[in-house]
């Protein structure tokens, strides 16, 4: 009975989390002083000449119906909400007209999806592990070293990381491609070879900040659970130091790190868009980036909602989860 | 038996270390349960500690040394300070103060029974079978078997209290040691776990060393009883006895402090407080508030001798008795 | 001030040195009378120059002096950093405060909202936000753009730390001895909070430093502007990697490395100094 109350009001919140954030950024470009229907006549002119006030005329009220400004702000609100938050339909993308938004961005999502998950949940797992080695035999003088580098790595922005990469790996050795090119159209093997080609120095840059940031998280966290009464009577208790690393300051230290892989989600979609761009590996990252040089609103509303709505699931998820995992929460 | 030859111990600090044991030099016997007691701050616990070979720093031993033996499946044996903590569990075992936090909060007890069978048991027996020898165990102690499945977190505070004194008596240790093993429970809790602790000791016939600052628990538990002040053993006897007719005068303030049945006079505490571990006076520490003081006593320090059979103190005022 | 330094670790230290050193870059050293590096320099001899004592790392392939650039990129990212650190912390420090000690609905909906920003990503915002301003951002606006996304955690932290403060016996007896709210905010509350928000100032920095470089990466950073990040960006599009013009492209890099890796162990170093003191 109890868990159904949690569950509902974690849907609950869930919910409003998405609503609010997703207000948020449909009353954003309304509230701008700039125009982006006026900012998007101003370029096709530039582009292709005056146009007589007619056919302009014409081409702002398509316009005004594409960017879905038309009517008063709440109908376009309702409307917003009820195409791009239920059937995630967001418009036509204006750079690859008419094809709908939402189609373009199935296309590139999986790679997003595949190098984040992938190098998030291998970067948790090697962090951790070498986080709870560090913290929970301090005086180690390898568990030192790798701790001083995590945290002469973490700090650095991920694009900074990326681009040193390329630098070295791509440009100075020629190990890898420059920019990442994803063969389509040949056989799946060529496909596949390709892929992980453009993923090796993309997975390497997210992989490397990730496993700092949990090294360093996981040394403090195990650090202080080796403080912990249990611990120490557990030692009273004459159990072997790797049985207190792992049944007692490992289980107890890894609880706190699965809720903070899901908070954490957020940053690293934030560090795979700026590695993806850097690379120019193929995923919203870059879709993102196109969408910036050619305004292509639709596109860049239509990324940002799908991303709030993810990394607020990937949370919701972890709440979830937390009471499996911990007796504490599940029976009281 | 532990032998406790000289010891002294103390806790390094940035200003300088604080003496917490001095010169403690007494034996505690097999079969019997032996009583440690004092003002909080007195020493006692860190005592129990050196016994128990936890010298981890800021602790340190500074000489002497605390010898444990016997005799258990038929093999003799004999540790001292610094070896004692390979044989915790088999042939000591420690008891904490009753508190939430001395065992894992996320795992069930029945595993934490199992994490402290040793490596030859895990080798002889599936962790069923142990599981049952736990099970026949607890009910020979009175505790449901059911607990095995509980968390930590889902025991009342007496009740954890004794798991933990079945997962410390479990293995049979010649020697248990418990730090006030009732203080932080309520009055009727702390009965029951002491009945435990004393049926406990006749089953095994074996030792039983008793930490707490409560008289009471030591008149109704202890065979035998050590009275400590600053750092310093100063009386031990039988605890009848030494209930009876205290020698030293810190006991005998000790024990006219304690309220009795009928007794409706004053009670009178003892007036001052312990001094400074830091810089412990000259000679007797307890001679600042000791009544009968001489000038003797700030001088030089009483040897801790025997002064009627089975009955020691350090004064100078009961020099003339005994050998 | 004798005796931090005794009781610092090593970490502590060495974060402190580099950051009181690009403190010094950007804010002492930026004083010193120079010529705008920024616009292009149309002499082609002044292009392309090795290091000589005149241009210490030398000129980019448009003229300018990079040493020049970098000290006005230091200053200027910090500038961004401190402005958005500054907000962010006081607007936290008010909603956290607020909503810990008046409770109830208020309560209820300020950490709805605060919830929100915090699980939501901030980049692709960032980046909508500034795509509409697109050639018209200027550094005031940046600053406010990004201190929309650092005042969530603070007020976030410090409501938690405002609910236990609540039940200290020290509010208690303030509270009971007719000291009004406000009054006990600031003469009890606000020092306690200080040394927290003080390493939490340090991280805000930190992250909208970061984040305006990503921006800058985008291309929607003010174009007008030398920052770290829009001086790397800039020899990106120069093709200073191409042309092999090391000190140009590395320059700017090494400087954000040294400063975010400096910031960081300070952070840390300071937050172990702080739960080293609270253990005694």
């Amino acid at each position: 009975m109890k868990f159904w109350k949690y569950l509902g009001l974690r849907l609950l919140a869930w919910a409003v989390t998405i609503l609010i954030g997703v207000t948020f950024i449909f009353f954003i470009p309304r509230l701008f002083p700039s125009d982006p229907v006026e900012n998007m006549i101003g370029r096709i002119q530039s582009n292709s000449g005056q146009m007589d006030p007619a056919e302009k005329e014409a081409l702002r009220k398509s316009l005004r119906v594409q960017f879905g400004l038309e009517g008063s702000l709440w109908t376009q609100y309702t409307s917003f909400l009820w195409k791009g938050m239920l059937h995630f339909d967001f418009g036509p993308s204006l750079m690859s007209f008419p094809t709908p938004v939402g189609d373009i961005l199935m296309t590139y999502l999986p790679y997003t999806v595949g190098l984040s998950l992938t190098t998030t949940i291998l970067a948790w797992i090697i962090g951790n592990f070498i986080g709870l080695l560090a913290g929970f035999r301090k005086n180690k003088r390898a568990s030192k070293i790798l701790e001083g580098i995590a945290i002469c790595i973490y700090p650095i922005p991920y694009f900074i990381v990326a681009l040193i990469l390329q630098v070295i790996f791509a440009f100075l050795l020629g190990w890898f491609p420059l920019q990442a090119t994803i063969i389509q159209s040949a056989d799946f093997a060529t496909y596949i070879a390709s892929l992980i080609k453009a993923s090796i120095l993309p997975a390497v840059s997210i992989l490397l900040l990730g496993t700092g940031w949990w090294i360093i998280s996981m040394k403090s966290l195990s650090g202080a659970t080796a403080e912990e009464d249990f611990v120490l009577y557990a030692r009273y208790r004459g159990l072997s130091e790797g049985k207190i690393g792992r049944s007692y300051v490992f289980r107890n230290s890894i609880l706190t790190q699965v809720t903070a892989l899901a908070m954490s989600l957020g940053g690293v979609f934030n560090g795979s868009i700026m590695t993806e761009i850097i690379f120019g590996y193929p995923g919203v990252g870059t879709l993102v980036q196109k969408a910036i040089t050619q305004s292509d609103y639709n596109m860049i509303l239509g990324t940002i909602t799908l991303s709030i709505i993810a990394i607020s699931t990937c949370t919701l998820i972890a709440d979830l989860i937390y009471p499996f995992i911990d007796p504490r929460i599940r029976y009281s | 038996m532990l032998q406790i030859d000289h010891l002294s111990a103390s806790y390094k600090t940035i200003d300088g270390d604080v003496h917490v044991v001095q010169d403690a030099n007494f034996t505690i016997y097999d079969n019997e349960i032996f009583g440690i007691a004092g003002e909080s701050g007195c020493g006692k616990s860190t005592l129990l500690k050196a016994l128990y070979d936890i010298i981890e720093f800021p602790l340190q031993v500074d000489s002497g040394r605390v010898v444990l033996s016997g005799e258990k499946g038929g093999k003799s044996f004999t540790y001292q300070t610094g070896q004692i903590r390979k044989s915790w569990w088999n042939n000591i075992s420690y008891v904490p103060q009753a508190a939430m936090s001395v065992l894992n909060p996320i795992t069930k007890l029945k595993s934490q029974f199992l994490d402290s069978i040793p490596e030859e048991d895990k080798k002889r027996e599936t962790p069923q079978q142990t599981l049952q020898r736990v099970q026949q165990y607890l009910g020979a102690l009175n505790l449901s078997p059911e607990v095995l499945e509980a968390y930590p977190f889902q025991l009342s505070g007496g009740m954890r209290q004794r798991v933990i004194i079945a997962l410390a008596t479990f293995m049979s240790p010649n020697v248990v040691l418990a730090d006030e093993p009732t203080t932080a429970l309520d009055v009727v809790v702390q009965r029951g776990i002491l009945m435990l602790l004393m049926r406990l000791q006749k089953q095994l016939k074996n030792t039983m060393v008793l930490v707490s600052h409560d008289l009471g628990v030591h008149y109704q538990v202890t065979d035998r009883i050590g009275i400590m002040y600053s750092g310093k053993m100063m009386e031990i006897g039988k605890t009848t006895e030494l209930f009876a007719n205290p020698r030293h005068p810190y006991t005998q303030m000790l024990i006219g402090a304690l309220p009795r049945v009928g007794d409706k006079s004053q009670r009178v505490g003892i007036p001052g407080s312990p001094p400074p571990l830091k810089n412990p006076p000259p000679g007797c520490r307890f001679a600042p508030r000791c009544p009968k003081a001489t000038p003797l006593c700030s001088a030089q320090v009483p040897e801790f001798r025997e002064i009627s059979p089975g009955h020691f103190a350090a004064c100078h005022l009961l020099n003339g008795e005994g050998k | 001030m004798k005796k931090f330094w005794k009781n610092a670790s090593i970490r502590l230290k060495i974060g402190l040195i580099m950051t009181l050193f690009f403190l010094f870059v950007g804010f002492v050293i930026y004083l010193i009378p120079h010529t705008d590096p920024f616009p292009y320099v149309s002499q082609m001899n002044m292009r392309n120059l090795p290091p000589s004592w005149e241009h210490l790392l030398g000129t980019t392939s448009r003229g300018q002096d990079i040493f020049w650039m970098l000290v006005e990129a230091i200053h200027n990212s910090l500038l961004i950093g401190l402005m958005v650190a500054f907000l962010g912390t006081v607007v936290g420090v008010l909603v956290g405060l607020t909503s810990g000690f008046v409770g109830g609905t208020l309560d209820r909906v300020l950490m709805v909202v605060t919830d929100t920003f915090v699980v939501i990503p901030s980049l692709p915002v960032l980046i909508l936000m500034t795509a509409l301003m697109k050639g018209s951002m200027t550094v005031v606006f940046m600053a406010l753009v990004l201190a929309l996304f650092a005042w969530a955690w603070p007020s976030r932290q410090i409501r938690s730390m405002a609910l236990t403060l609540k039940e200290r016996d020290f509010i208690q007896t303030a509270w009971f001895s007719g000291e009004g709210t406000l009054q006990t905010v600031v003469t009890e509350i606000l020092p306690f909070a200080f040394t927290w928000s003080l390493s939490n100032f340090m991280n805000a920095t930190l992250s909208a430093i970061a984040s305006e470089s990503s921006l800058a990466v985008l291309g929607l950073s003010p174009a007008n502007l030398i920052t770290l990040g829009n001086m790397i960006q800039w020899a990106r599009d120069f093709n200073a990697i191409m042309a092999r013009r090391w000190l140009w492209f590395a320059s700017p890099v090494v400087a954000t490395v040294l400063l975010f890796v400096g910031l960081f162990m300070l952070i840390t170093g300071y937050n172990d100094y702080l739960a080293m003191k609270r253990g005694r």
